[in-house]
Formats: structure tokens, C-alpha cells, sequence
């Protein structure tokens, strides 16, 4: 008999997830990580936190003229004054569309990201074509996601770092005078607020 | 590639190591062991070479932290491996549908 403890149903562990146990137990070992605070950072990011936050920050510069002041003179404050604050979120800048101005937020070196308001990055963010071509060519990564801007709007790419974030504002859709901000906030997508779409036009 | 097209999960998570992996860092980060720009520096570094956003992008996400552990002396390469052994051995030990424990690598 090969092995004493065979069974039919034998557990096969993924090579990546028998690493990052090992890790894990390591470091629990060592006292340096708590496993109930790891399970809690996964519970916050996988479910808790996420761009309905940002959508709400949208709509309530969309509805404030003096929020809107506010965030665009000092965002990390503005938005943590709607109690979304913490990690990555320590250092945000707002940067907002106008008739003439688009922005587009990409981080070139890796995947940051504004985590308090948009939650954990996308998969195509965090993609190496997205990384490289958003600064080189961002109109064609614009129309790959069927955004096609008239030529007299300018775009403009912010590079996050480790040190800042961007939330994009993007401008109120035409016919959503007297809204409230909950309806306000369903038309922006986690792609507007990256830069990769516009808020949706009311039908 | 169009861009667009990448298939978006609901989790930002596809498997449960890549949730605990990052969790591991945060948590890491946050009892003051490594700071983020220095997180941000080495986890660069991996992504060079990666080809998607998606697996290729947590298996660099390991490797950074697998390297601040080094870089710390928390940590070692055949260390992590041979406890990573201990954890399959935990598993095929383990009767199907229970709870993986390290101690059963023993048995």
C-alpha cells in the first residue's frame, strides 16, 4: 500500500494556495499578522467596500456646489467627511470632466488605486495592456471601451502612486435636474469614475 | 485585445489564496513592518513580464511579498517551501470536505 491515509476523494492543495498558507503560518508563528484581522481585510474588500461609495461622492458634487469646492480643494478630506477614509484613500485627488477636459486615471508601475471609494482595481486596471497603452495612446483605449470623444476634448492621464489617488468627477448627465442622489449615484459607473466611460445619459 | 472584453468577476478575488495574499500585505502594512511606497516599488518590479490582471497578476503579488519577508528576515525561500509541503501533506491527510489543519500533516 503506497500511502497509510488514501482516500478516493484525495485533497489536492493549488500550488500558489499550499505558498501562501505556508506564508501565512509564518507569520502568525512569528506574532506579526493576526489571522481574525486577515479574515477581516478580506471580508471588507471582497464584499464591504466597493465604487458605490465613490458614485455617492459623484452624486453629491453633482447636488453640492460647495461639497463640489470642497472636494476639488482638498478630496482626502471632502471624502472622508462622507465617512469613506483609510487605506489608500490617505492622499486622493479629484479631477473632474468638463466640456473640454476628460481625464483618465491609470497607475503605470503597478495597481493603485483609491480603495476607500472604487474598492479593489478591476481586472483589466490591473492588466498590463491597460497599464502601458492608457498613458501612450488613451484615446484608443477609450474607443476600445466605446468612448469616442470629439477631438476638441482634450484628455488628460493621471498616473497614481503609492502617494496619490484620482477619483474622476465626470460631468452631470443633461435631464437629471431635481434627482435625488441615490438616483443620481446609480447612473455612475465604476468606469466613470476611473475614466473609462461617461455617467449614464438618463433614457 | 480590446480591453473591455476581459471578463469582470463580481469578487475582485478568483481564488481564495489571492484573497488571503492580499490581506496578508495589508495587514502586514498596516502593523507598521513595510510602508507602501516600498511595497509599490518591489510589487512593480514583479508585475514587469506579467501577461494579465488576473492570475499572472497575484502570482507577482506573492512573489513581492515572498521577497519583503526575505528582505526582512521574516522569511525564506526554502523555508516557505518546505512549509508549503507540509501544508500538501496536511491536505492529502485531510478526508475530503474537512477543515485542512497543519497537524495533519503528521498523521
Amino acid at each position: 500500500m503506497p500511502h497509510d491515509h488514501h482516500h478516493d476523494h484525495d485533497n489536492h492543495l493549488d500550488p500558489m494556495e499550499a505558498r501562501t498558507r505556508a506564508l501565512e503560518t509564518i507569520l502568525t508563528r512569528k506574532g506579526l499578522v493576526d489571522p481574525a484581522a486577515v479574515d477581516a481585510i478580506i471580508e471588507t474588500y471582497a464584499e464591504k467596500v466597493g465604487p458605490r461609495n465613490g458614485a455617492q461622492v459623484v452624486a453629491r458634487a453633482w447636488d453640492d456646489p460647495a461639497f463640489a469646492d470642497w472636494l476639488a480643494r482638498d478630496a482626502t478630506a471632502a471624502i472622508a467627511s462622507m465617512g469613506f477614509s483609510g487605506r489608500q484613500g490617505e492622499h486622493m485627488q479629484a479631477v473632474f470632466n468638463t466640456e473640454s477636459l476628460h481625464n483618465l486615471v491609470v497607475c503605470t508601475l503597478c495597481s493603485c488605486y483609491p480603495w476607500p471609494v472604487l474598492g479593489l482595481p478591476p481586472v483589466w486596471y490591473k492588466s498590463p495592456a491597460y497599464r502601458a497603452r492608457a498613458v501612450l495612446e488613451p484615446r484608443a483605449v477609450l474607443r476600445e471601451f466605446g468612448l469616442h470623444l470629439p477631438e476638441e476634448v482634450a484628455v488628460r492621464v493621471w498616473d497614481s502612486t503609492a502617494e496619490m489617488r484620482y477619483l474622476v468627477i465626470p460631468q452631470r448627465p443633461a435631464g437629471t435636474e431635481g434627482w435625488s442622489r441615490d438616483a443620481l449615484a446609480d447612473l455612475v459607473s465604476r468606469e466613470a469614475m476611473i475614466g473609462t466611460a461617461l455617467a449614464r445619459v438618463p433614457s | 485585445m480590446n480591453l473591455s472584453d476581459v471578463p469582470q468577476p463580481d469578487s475582485p478575488f478568483a481564488e481564495p489564496w489571492q484573497a488571503r495574499v492580499f490581506a496578508l500585505t495589508v495587514a502586514m502594512n498596516e502593523a507598521g513592518h513595510f510602508a507602501w511606497t516600498d511595497w509599490a516599488a518591489v510589487f512593480g518590479r514583479h508585475l514587469q513580464g506579467t501577461r494579465d490582471g488576473a492570475g499572472d497578476y497575484w502570482r507577482a503579488w506573492a512573489a513581492a511579498l515572498e521577497e519583503m519577508l526575505t528582505q526582512a528576515g521574516i522569511a525564506d525561500d526554502a523555508g516557505v517551501a518546505a512549509l508549503a509541503e507540509r501544508w500538501q501533506a496536511a491536505a492529502h491527510a485531510t478526508p475530503h470536505g474537512q477543515p485542512i489543519n497543519l497537524e495533519n500533516a503528521d498523521r
